[in-house]
């Protein structure tokens, strides 16, 4: 992939996760914060399938853009093929990771298998 | 990176004692993108213990419902808050969006693309992020 | 191990009427014979004008004259002399004491160059970056027919890239630039405003073919607008804006 895709992708994601992820923060002030912490009120919004599919695309864009930066920051530190070939796959193998242990927590709350 | 090039290395990205504010957001941005990447991963995490159902719920609200917790909690939503406003700066500088216009060089030769335009936008990411903190705390202690 | 010399009466270049004088540390490294850089001290007079560069000459004819340093022009025109000066790159005939506000005045060779001897520093990495980048114009009709005339351009379209044509190939964009600090492959924020000086001349037909080159891992992706090259540069080329303003190509806020 080219690096300007690979980067639109970073900016893209950016601009896209700061309002899903301001809503996620303002959803832990609707009752109060302690409150909206509790059991019941956190097992209450992952039944909704609007906030669980804003959790998986927040999940999603921000492991793509974490990751991506992550990348960058270590091809910049050292110069190789061996080694940007590593960094480059490390990096999508951590994000598909990340998007796969959260997807399953996500997946198995909303379906009730707590 | 070999030693004969004579790179300044780690110290000299992470120096930005000597070129004015846009050098050190540069540095920050860095810095709170790493740990905001960090937390990401500890979140995802430590919201699985959902699955354990409310016995491990309560175990980790306990753990992180606590005047530490609270403490970096805050320190997590300024990383955010600087974050993200430094970042729609950078994205448009990036497309050239505030960063002044050519014109023929006179001395003493200062440049254009670091303006007043940029400062304010990283004071402002500055200031904001400690708004937001302070928020974050009256909210957390506050209960 | 530090020495300090002082200019003795009848030796001074500088008049000795003139009270003021400063510690020069000069950093001394030959890499074929030390494994590691010293700095010698030399105090020297000056006066109000007095540049860091005619200090370093003032101790290469008094006091040490094996420093090895890189000058010509003395007026900020060539480039030569660009070195570490208390820790910033600048050019030392640009650059007086006296503006520096400080008694010890430090000097060494400009980081992210590998280093000849003492201060001179070797710019082959630089222009290979900057042969990379295709610094010339660039069309299908660049040889003169018989009845064709010069490429017109109006006031306004020489305005566009007259600013980042100045540069004079100095290095201390590069030497303060954090992604060459530690990426040896980046191309730089020198090579990268002269991709632009280009791109933006209207008689220039080569930009897809200079974006296509910058356009990879280490190309221009890797600049983050710290803005330290545009900060250092001696001849308000302002690299800073020129990459902005080439990402914007890639970015589509420019076509």
């Amino acid at each position: 992939m080219k690096e300007s895709t690979i980067m639109k992708i970073h900016y893209g994601t950016a601009l896209a996760s700061v309002g899903l992820v301001a809503v996620h923060i303002l959803m832990r002030l609707t009752t109060g914060f302690a409150d909206s912490l509790s059991y019941e009120n956190v097992l209450a919004n992952y039944q909704s399938v609007p906030y669980v599919i804003m959790l998986e695309l927040i999940l999603i864009l921000l492991a793509v853009h974490g990751f991506n930066g992550l990348r960058v920051i270590l091809l910049e530190l050292k110069q190789g093929r061996v080694y940007e070939k590593a960094v480059s796959y490390g990096s999508m193998v951590g994000m598909i990771v990340l998007i796969g242990y959260g997807s399953r927590t996500i997946i198995m709350t909303n379906m009730g298998m707590t | 990176m070999t030693e004969d090039e004579h790179r300044e290395g780690i110290k000299g990205m992470a120096n930005p004692g000597r070129y004015g504010i846009e050098r050190i957001a540069y540095l920050l941005m860095r810095l709170t993108g790493l740990g905001l990447l960090g937390y990401f991963i500890a979140h995802v995490y430590e919201t699985s213990n959902i699955l354990r159902g409310r016995m491990g719920w309560d175990d980790f609200l306990a753990m992180t419902q606590t005047t530490e917790g609270h403490i970096f909690l805050a320190l997590v939503i300024g990383m955010c808050v600087f974050h993200t406003g430094n970042g729609i700066r950078i994205m448009l500088g990036h497309g050239g969006v505030g960063v002044g216009n050519p014109a023929r060089p006179d001395y003493p030769y200062q440049p254009a693309s670091q303006n007043y335009r940029q400062k304010i936008g990283i004071y402002s990411s500055i200031v904001l992020a400690a708004v937001a903190m302070m928020y974050g705390m009256a909210v957390m202690f506050g209960e | 191990m530090a020495q300090v010399s002082s200019i003795a009466d009848e030796q001074a270049s500088t008049p000795l009427s003139s009270p003021k004088s400063i510690v020069l540390r000069i950093s001394k490294f030959n890499p074929k014979l030390d494994e590691s850089s010293k700095f010698m001290e030399f105090t020297v007079p000056y006066q109000k004008w007095t540049t860091v560069l005619e200090a370093i000459l003032d101790v290469k004819k008094h006091f040490d004259h094996s420093v090895a340093v890189r000058y010509s022009c003395r007026q900020a025109t060539c480039g030569s002399c660009g070195m570490m000066i208390n820790g910033k790159p600048k050019l030392a005939c640009f650059t007086k004491i006296s503006e520096l506000d400080s008694d010890v005045v430090t000097v060494e060779p400009m980081n992210n160059f590998p280093v000849i001897r003492d201060l001179t520093v070797g710019f082959e990495k630089l222009f290979e970056k900057h042969q990379k980048i295709q610094p010339y114009l660039i069309r299908d009709d660049s040889e003169l027919e018989s009845d064709e005339r010069e490429f017109l351009q109006s006031p306004q379209e020489v305005e566009q890239y007259i600013q980042f044509a100045n540069c004079i190939k100095c290095g201390l964009c590069n030497s303060a630039c954090p992604t060459m600090a530690t990426d040896s492959s980046f191309v730089g924020p020198q090579a990268l405003a002269q991709a632009y000086r280009y791109v933006a001349d209207s008689r220039d037909k080569g930009k897809d073919t200079r974006l296509n080159i910058i356009d990879e891992s280490h190309g221009i992706w890797r600049c983050h607008f710290a803005g330290s090259c545009s900060q250092v540069c001696p001849k308000g080329v302002d690299p800073a804006m020129g990459i902005q303003f080439l990402r914007g190509y890639l970015l589509g806020f420019r076509s």
